[in-house]
């Protein structure tokens, strides 16, 4: 197992009360396995990935336990997870444009933070070239300021950084979401050679855009309302979703060559709840339209099927 | 950076066209006749006056037409004169303010250094360490609150006459005549402490305030937040937001010279310290339009040449603009 | 500013410590400006004590000067003085300031680099030194003309605050919604952009008090103030002049200068408050 994550539950600090942001996620990500973190913008994707890197203030660490290769990860503990950043466990950011020094050539940069790590530029100089070659990167940015390079040289850049020190697991935080169509599939399907070149063992992509996910990831995650819906192998949640969530989801993306005045866009009416005091019990219930008197207990996310998990009462675990 | 710093003498260059205009202007528009003023003083025989009214309307130049007596003003000044003080007649101003102007350097430049320096390093500590912030905070709040002059008096109260462990008057004592010695180095160095401090103290505010609040800004940046994600130490991050903090804080400095030479000016008046604020000061009561003029003209002029040292620093500092993308536009 | 949104801020604002503190002295100082005065019948120049110079007394709550003047009584007095020139001298600033910044930062393009070169032109004069040869050569100086001269220095700070503050409105979105919908210039302005400069327009006022406050203390204590009255920074002038210090009549001289700190301080530390309320990301847990 890559990563193993038990009932973890982290809360958003504010005056009005803690915000239950992350309430109850228990799910793995096998080795080699690139899973896609899907769900709509404040559903706890964000939320999620910041709790097993960088858990700060406002950030609260309720419960919970983090595995990573077999080793606990103390998640809660700002200092001593040091040791495991970079090296076992790394994030592209979402604000990975910015991410650079802006005084500082990112040569400069990258040597200073490799050696405040207790790693070598020097040695690390020829895999550094290599992996700037396969993002398409020439070896002078090495010698450029931030401000010089375009976005996407930055994110390309900020890619070949965050995965230098070959972590178990890479979190992509969002990083399609600024870019153009084109160089979303480029970046996209430079993730997918991290994973193939073993740069990286396991990755996770967080992002709202699921057209992409079907493109490279594995298996999706489906979140809602701070915990999880569904996780499943791509074909399936796409071909065969079964958390009523899912389906409504999938159902409204649009199709290639259908034309809105055969087929009209389907969205899903009603907003998710607030996560300051949420419903009890399915916090879907209220848009569900198959929810019925069970649905005020919360459903456990089990197994359905073989490495299909659902938490929905409709869909009862295989040993129910 | 051609034209970094293509802009930036563009607007010195106006400001002291500005500024000389300003100059030579008021004193010729405003009540009062310096000759008269000056005759007015000398009771003399009517018919001698008159010849002497002559002598000096010639002297000051003010026997041609306006517009030439502007273009005189120019080309005087290339030449490095000034005129004739009217106070102080007949010295030239040129040279009573040159006399002045190393009391300013000894007294400004190390105030202006040391305090931006300590400032700055007192600002990161106290950005860091809880306790440190809780006093640097509000005794930097009180300290750049503080107006120059009532500093000056409580300290020449306190140190000078109550505790009597520093002379509060003058650069040196009466008794001494300027001579290369220790005892007349130590002198000085004694009388120069107290407006030093001065100075020093109401600046080391702004700058800890300023550098305090700058790193609190750096530390949220997106940069710090990924050198944190990657698990960098603490050294490293706090190392990148204080070389990022110094660069507003020098464009501040530059900024501030306004403010700190108007300082020096009340300070010196304070401690009846031989500066050109000093001397400006006894200009005006005196109503030696010359002398104030020169002083005013100096004034401008070492604003002008730090503001473009200060750009010429920050170029250096800065890697940035040496790129020719401008980081900070002053 | 919608309602909900203020009473939001005015939450924040109560519970906010250095606007509390800085506002409670601020307050406190402009009520002693406001009523000080009929507390005392004695005329700031008067000579009311024959005895000359005295230490605080029950009678003479600040003590009296080398020529026998109430100091409690030129206190309370200049502070009125130094409040008006504040705010006067403040708000001319604050006004210029907007006037300038807002008319470079909305209209871009020329418009822009010349203002901007005034801008920074007036900024590189120090202000003090413009200050003292106009002050120099007026026989007679009234605090309204003071004010005046203090404003039209200060505005450059001001201008490029709120300069700053325009561009970043004026590429903001809902701007750019109601341009398109076709709302006229003006009403755009008034209708999107001033609320959001509201805020931000007082912490510019708060500084620009402040900073006048400084600049006329320092005018008068050179004497280069107003010709006749009583301020702050006058009483200072006089107490050094006459020899306070040689004499130690602290008394004089100390609480002028302590209220100035005290006034100008507290406004500082007002505007870090205020910029906490209107500012969500800087507020402490």
């Amino acid at each position: 197992m890559s990563l193993h994550a038990e009932d973890l539950r982290v809360y958003y600090q504010t005056l009005r009360g803690d915000i239950k942001a992350l309430d109850g996620a228990t799910f793995d990500i096998a080795d080699g396995e690139i899973m896609g973190l899907a769900g709509e913008s404040g559903c706890g994707k964000t939320t999620l990935a910041h709790s097993l890197i960088r858990l700060t203030p406002p950030l609260r660490y309720v419960e919970g336990r983090v595995m990573l290769d077999g080793e606990e990860l103390p998640i809660a503990d700002m200092e001593r997870m040091d040791d495991f950043r970079f090296r076992k466990i790394s994030i592209v950011p979402q604000y990975a444009m910015n991410a650079m020094n802006p005084t500082r050539k990112v040569g400069k940069m990258t040597a200073e933070l490799l050696a405040s790590k207790g790693a070598d530029i020097r040695e690390l100089m020829p895999e550094l070239r290599r992996r700037l070659d396969l993002v398409e990167l020439t070896h002078a940015v090495l010698d450029m300021y931030p401000i010089e390079m375009s976005g996407g040289m930055k994110q390309r850049m900020v890619m070949v950084l965050s995965a230098l020190l070959d972590p178990s697991l890479l979190i992509a935080d969002e990083i399609t979401s600024a870019l153009d169509v084109s160089t979303q599939k480029a970046v996209a399907e430079m993730l997918v050679e991290f994973r193939d070149r073993q740069f990286v063992k396991s990755m996770m992509i967080i992002t709202h855009d699921i057209s992409i996910l079907y493109q490279v990831a594995d298996t999706i995650m489906i979140m809602y309302a701070g915990q999880l819906a569904e996780k499943a192998s791509t074909k399936t949640i796409i071909e065969a979703p079964r958390h009523p969530y899912t389906k409504l989801l999938i159902s409204s993306l649009p199709q290639v060559g259908v034309k809105v005045a055969d087929v009209r866009l389907k969205g899903i009416p009603g907003t998710p709840p607030q996560l300051l005091d949420p419903p009890a019990g399915c916090r879907f219930r209220d848009r569900c339209s198959v929810a019925f008197g069970k649905c005020l207990e919360e459903p456990p996310f089990v197994e359905v099927a073989r490495d299909h998990m659902v938490a929905c009462w409709k869909e009862p675990g295989r040993d129910a | 950076m051609r034209r970094y710093f293509g802009r930036k003498i563009l607007i010195y260059l106006l400001t002291f066209f500005l500024a000389v205009t300003i100059d030579w202007l008021i004193p010729r528009f405003m009540p009062g006749n310096p000759v008269q003023n000056m005759l007015s003083r000398v009771a003399v025989h009517p018919e001698a006056v008159e010849a002497m009214r002559g002598y000096f309307t010639r002297a000051f130049g003010l026997d041609v037409p306006v517009w030439q007596q502007y273009l005189n003003f120019w080309a005087a000044l290339f030449h490095g004169d000034l005129g004739v003080s009217v106070y102080m007649f007949p010295q030239r101003v040129a040279d009573i303010i040159l006399r002045a102007v190393p009391y300013d350097v000894a007294l400004l430049l190390p105030a202006i250094l040391l305090s931006w320096l300590a400032g700055n390093k007192f600002g990161a500590y106290a950005a860091r360490t809880k306790w440190l912030d809780n006093t640097v905070l509000p005794l930097g709040y009180t300290l750049t609150a503080t107006p120059y002059m009532w500093l000056g008096i409580v300290l020449a109260w306190v140190f000078g006459i109550v505790l009597d462990v520093f002379p509060f008057a003058g650069a040196y004592s009466y008794d001494l005549s300027p001579h290369l010695s220790w005892r007349f180095v130590g002198d000085v160095l004694h009388h120069w402490f107290l407006p030093f401090a001065s100075l020093f103290l109401v600046q080391f505010g702004g700058w800890a305030i300023g550098m305090r609040n700058m790193i609190i800004y750096e530390l949220e940046a997106d940069y710090s937040h990924y050198l944190e994600a990657l698990g960098a130490p603490r050294n490293l991050i706090r190392n990148y937001a204080f070389r990022n903090a110094l660069l507003p804080q020098l464009s501040g400095l530059a900024l501030q010279l306004g403010v700190i030479v108007a300082g020096a000016l009340v300070t010196e008046v304070v401690f009846s310290y031989p500066g050109i604020g000093y001397l400006l000061l006894a200009a005006i009561q005196n109503q030696d339009y010359f002398l104030i003029q020169g002083c005013f003209l100096f004034i401008i002029v070492f604003v002008l040449l730090a503001n473009f040292a200060i750009d010429i620093i920050y170029v250096l500092v800065d890697p940035r603009t040496r790129r020719g993308m401008t980081g900070e536009t002053a | 500013m919608k309602k909900g949104k203020r009473s939001e801020f005015l939450f924040f604002a109560f519970r906010n410590n250095k606007l509390r503190v800085g506002l409670s002295i601020v307050l406190f100082f402009l009520v002693v400006a406001i009523v000080g005065p009929f507390l005392t019948d004695n005329e700031p120049l008067k000579y009311v004590n024959p005895g000359g110079a005295e230490p605080p007394s029950a009678e003479y709550w600040l003590g009296t000067t080398t020529f026998g003047q109430d100091v409690f009584s030129q206190f309370v007095h200049g502070l009125r003085a130094t409040f008006l020139v504040g705010a006067l001298g403040g708000g001319i600033g604050t006004l210029l300031g907007v006037v300038i910044g807002f008319t470079a930062g909305y209209r871009g393009g020329l418009v822009d680099e010349a203002l901007n070169m005034l801008t920074n032109i007036v900024l590189v004069i120090p202000t003090l030194a413009v200050l003292l040869i106009i002050s120099a050569y007026l026989e007679v100086r009234g605090i309204v003309m003071e004010s005046v001269f203090i404003g039209c220095t200060a505005w450059p700070w001001a201008a490029r605050a709120i300069r700053a503050q325009t561009f970043s409105l004026r590429s903001r979105d809902f701007v750019d919604l109601a341009r398109l919908s076709g709302k006229r210039s003006w009403k755009i302005i008034l209708t999107e952009i001033a609320p959001n400069m509201m805020s931000y327009l007082l912490l510019v006022f708060i500084l620009q008090f402040g900073g006048a406050t400084l600049n006329a203390a320092t005018l008068d204590f050179i004497g280069l103030g107003p010709t006749s009255g009583i301020s702050l920074g006058l009483m200072m002038n006089y107490a050094v002049l006459w020899g306070a210090l040689l004499l130690g009549i602290w008394w004089w001289f100390v609480p002028p200068g302590l209220a100035i700190t005290a006034i100008v301080g507290a406004l500082y530390v007002t505007n870090v408050g205020l910029d906490e309320v209107f500012n969500p990301k800087l507020r402490e847990m």
